[in-house]
């Protein structure tokens, strides 16, 4: 059995479009820096650094040599994890799993990304089967795309539901001073704005962004004392899909690897009733329609049901289960670094840390990423140690 | 932002002392990818008799196209080839409006164009192509298409131009 892990120690750059006075190194210091002020650290205190981005997005696959000076990482063991659209989440298992084996005391784990250095449709093409997917590649938003026509075939959801999404976590960025985009929309304005590929328009979207984050994960034992409120993992779960984005079963829209990842995580931690039971959800939701879609697939609500979840009031700030309090990814996309995000994020609100977005009284938040090939990852991180 | 705007600006930038640096007008870096047996027979069919074909697995029964050596789900290797099609079901699609750099072409793709994820009859799996927008309110999942075999044909996804809705 492994022993058991927390987050003592967050850090964030303020996320903007473009961030040419620094270089990626100088991003990744900055975020590194806060985290250790914010835990009153000093890097010695460091045990091994993991790093990753999206690598393609800025051309460089040797993250881990090239930025070793920012990160910290000069004479500790330094390892570089990028799996796309999820590699912030995977690198907060990874913190997770190091400390968690007992391979480590305190581990830093980055995630960071400077989209403003390249064409990043063009880079993320590399990603899909060169021989397959690529002749055909159109980008994030028609994979997206095309699980929204579906969705709304199936369930006759609208893209009026869709926007209340983006108005949600446009609205919950506002109070969120890292947050990228710090202004509100109307449903109105999502409606309005141009149509991407249909049903999705801009609104609807993730921005690109510039930004960086860094968290240390520390054992139990060193965790109490290192800060008065650990955010304790709780449980996490991992599921990949398919190889080609044509062998995915789109029949309704569903997050197939999300469903699974729910149900092994709820297995875990002993959750039964999701809605009642998880006080936050930091979700990796880089388009509106996910926020309808993904609710459904975490068994928050029965199929179909998203938007009334969503009408309702269920996942705004103030009602039964916040989702995206921190403005989530249509307000903030720095890919290499958002999977991170959610996971620093839901520290926050363990810690009582997250300012004006604070969420009241959480005991049991969830983080998740996404990616690539529609494959899920999910953190649980409480307030208590777990069982 | 326009390319004008970008340029304005990096002048801006570079009068604060902020300077950037252009990586090499996107030095070309050509790979030459193995199809392998299995994606080669696909191609190869298509390209000399127009027809598709596809791979079952012995443990799960699931049908593949293109076909590849490993049934993922069950981790097997697959022998047993299928033909399918010619015909396909939609299963769905989007309208693709947003002009983006084509990385195969480096040129702008022209838009708007249909895309769609098409259940070839007989296939389990889903292939991706184009289809025509002239008249966009008759494309609707579940319809049944059919591909446009183009004249010249080369073994590869573009030896189909297109597929078009069958209208009986």
């Amino acid at each position: 059995m492994a022993r058991r892990s927390a987050i003592v120690a967050t850090g964030q750059t303020h996320h903007r479009s473009i961030r040419r006075d620094v270089n990626g190194q100088e991003i990744i210091n900055e975020a590194v820096t806060r985290c250790l002020e914010d835990g009153d650290l000093t890097i010695n205190d460091i045990d091994a650094v993991v790093i990753g981005n999206m690598d393609h997005f800025e051309g460089i696959n040797y993250v881990d040599c090239w930025s070793v000076d920012g990160c910290g990482g000069f004479m500790k063991p330094t390892i570089k994890l990028t799996t796309g659209g999820t590699t912030g989440s995977t690198l907060a298992i990874a913190g997770h799993h190091l400390v968690a084996s007992g391979a480590f005391e305190k581990v830093l784990v980055i995630g960071w990304e400077k989209n403003s250095e390249s064409d990043t449709t063009g880079a993320i093409n590399t990603a899909f089967c060169p021989i397959w997917d690529r002749p055909f590649f159109a980008g994030a938003i028609a994979g997206l795309s095309v699980t929204a026509q579906s969705y709304a075939d199936r369930f006759g959801a609208t893209p009026k539901d869709a926007a209340r999404v983006a108005v949600r976590d446009r609205r919950h960025a506002c109070l969120n001073p890292y947050a990228h985009l710090r202004k509100e929309v109307t449903i109105e304005e999502v409606l309005a704005s141009p149509m991407l590929a249909d049903p999705v328009c801009l609104l609807d979207m993730c921005p690109r962004t510039d930004g960086a984050c860094a968290v240390v994960y520390a054992a139990e034992g060193l965790a109490e004392k290192m800060c008065p409120q650990p955010a304790w993992v709780h449980g996490v779960a991992s599921r990949h899909m398919f190889s080609y984005v044509s062998d995915a079963d789109f029949a309704g829209g569903s997050l197939f690897s999300m469903e699974r990842a729910a149900q092994e995580l709820y297995k875990k931690t002993g959750i039964k009733e999701p809605l009642k039971e998880i006080d936050v959800i930091e979700m990796y939701q880089p388009f509106s329609w996910a926020g309808l879609i993904w609710t459904e697939d975490m068994g928050l609500c029965k199929k179909g049901e998203g938007p009334k979840l969503v009408w309702d009031g269920v996942t705004d700030l103030g009602g039964e289960l916040p989702i995206n309090p921190s403005g989530g990814v249509v307000s903030t996309n720095c890919i290499g670094a958002t999977g991170l995000i959610r996971a620093a994020e839901v520290a926050l609100q363990i810690q009582g840390k997250a300012g004006e977005r604070q969420v009241p009284d959480v005991n049991l938040a969830i983080a998740t990423g996404f990616g690539g090939c529609l494959w899920t990852d999910m953190l649980a991180y409480g307030k208590n140690k777990p069982e | 932002m326009s390319p004008e705007e970008k340029s304005s600006k990096e002048q801006e930038l570079q009068k604060e002392g902020l300077l950037t640096i252009h990586s090499a007008k996107e030095a070309e870096q050509p790979f030459l990818y193995s199809v392998g047996r299995y994606g080669s027979r696909f191609l190869e069919e298509m390209q000399k008799n127009k027809r598709f074909v596809g791979v079952r697995c012995p443990k799960c029964g699931k049908v593949y196209v293109p076909p590849r050596e490993v049934c993922g789900p069950c981790f097997v290797k697959m022998e047993e080839e299928v033909e399918v099609g010619p015909r396909a079901t939609l299963d769905t699609f989007t309208i693709i409006r947003f002009p983006y750099i084509d990385p195969e072409t480096g040129d702008l793709r022209p838009v708007p164009f249909g895309y769609g994820f098409f259940k070839i009859d007989g296939s389990d799996t889903l292939f991706q192509h184009y289809f025509p927008i002239d008249d966009e309110s008759k494309i609707k999942i579940g319809l049944k298409f059919e591909p446009i075999w183009r004249e010249e044909r080369t073994g590869s996804v573009r030896d189909i131009e297109q597929f078009v809705l069958v209208e009986e």
